[in-house]
């Protein structure tokens, strides 16, 4: 399957900025199908890697509080253009989608 | 005869050990990925009881030094977008609450060796409230909140 994962990443004085987009309904489990009234089930992402190289330089723990279809940026010390970055998800159903970039 | 009979009773063990195996790699291990998923303080109704749960304290700090952008206004509750950053040293990780919310704790960031404290996101706010950032160093927790005035919910259905 191919990623659904957006990555950019810059670096810039020796900080890398990395911004992301994510592709996930985000579901809180607290929403109630309009027509049939019927509670739709919590499906959101619950742990976000992000690596570089083979460093972990952050691990995000979520809920369902964060938006549909995520938006994450993060800053890093360290990073020349053409290292590795890859941010990993998780959910709550133990689906899991890989996206890699390289730093510009 | 008996030759066919231990043929299925073969059969049987093996799509059982099959469905066993299936299983296991179904059910265990979403969950031996997610073990550190903090679903206490992730379920918790206020800010108190989730901070303990995550960050084993409540005894929070403000501080000038925790930085927090968010909109005045979000006309769209659903889509709040959030800034964090701070420029004390020695910062472990970065929580952002949604004071308003059903389960207040949207989303903590542990910080990895090298990494700024700084994270961007867009959040969820179920009504007008303080968004507040929380961040952890080794001399405790500070915090800073900013109120976002809500004009359409985006917890409700």
């Amino acid at each position: 399957m191919p990623s659904n994962i957006k990555i950019r990443a810059k670096s810039n004085n020796g900080v890398t900025t990395v911004k992301s987009l994510m592709s996930h309904v985000m579901e809180t489990g607290l929403r109630k199908d309009k027509e049939t009234g019927d509670p739709i089930p919590a499906h959101f992402i619950q742990e976000v890697t992000a690596k570089w190289k083979d460093q972990v330089v952050m691990t995000a723990l979520w809920s369902g509080g964060v938006s549909k279809n995520p938006y994450l940026s993060f800053k890093f010390n360290g990073g020349e253009p053409g290292d590795a970055i890859e941010i990993t998800w998780v959910d709550n159903e133990g689906k899991t989608e890989t996206g890699t970039a390289e730093i510009s | 005869m008996i030759d066919a009979k231990r043929r299925i009773l073969l059969k049987g063990s093996l799509g059982a050990g099959a469905i066993g195996v299936a299983l296991g790699a179904g059910l265990l291990t979403p969950r031996a990925v997610l073990a550190d998923w903090p679903e206490a303080a992730f379920k918790a109704e206020d800010q108190a009881t989730a901070l303990k749960e995550l960050l084993d304290s409540d005894a929070v700090e403000a501080s000038d030094k925790v930085m927090i952008k968010a909109p005045d206004i979000a006309e769209n509750g659903a889509v709040v977008p959030v800034t964090v950053e701070s420029d004390v040293d020695g910062v472990e990780s970065i929580s952002i609450i949604a004071s308003g919310n059903n389960t207040p704790l949207v989303a903590s960031f542990e910080l990895g060796e090298g990494a700024v404290p700084f994270v961007s996101t867009r959040i969820k706010m179920a009504k007008t409230a303080d968004v507040v950032a929380v961040v952890q160093t080794a001399d405790g927790l500070l915090s800073a909140a900013k109120p976002v005035k809500v004009t359409i919910g985006g917890c409700g259905g």
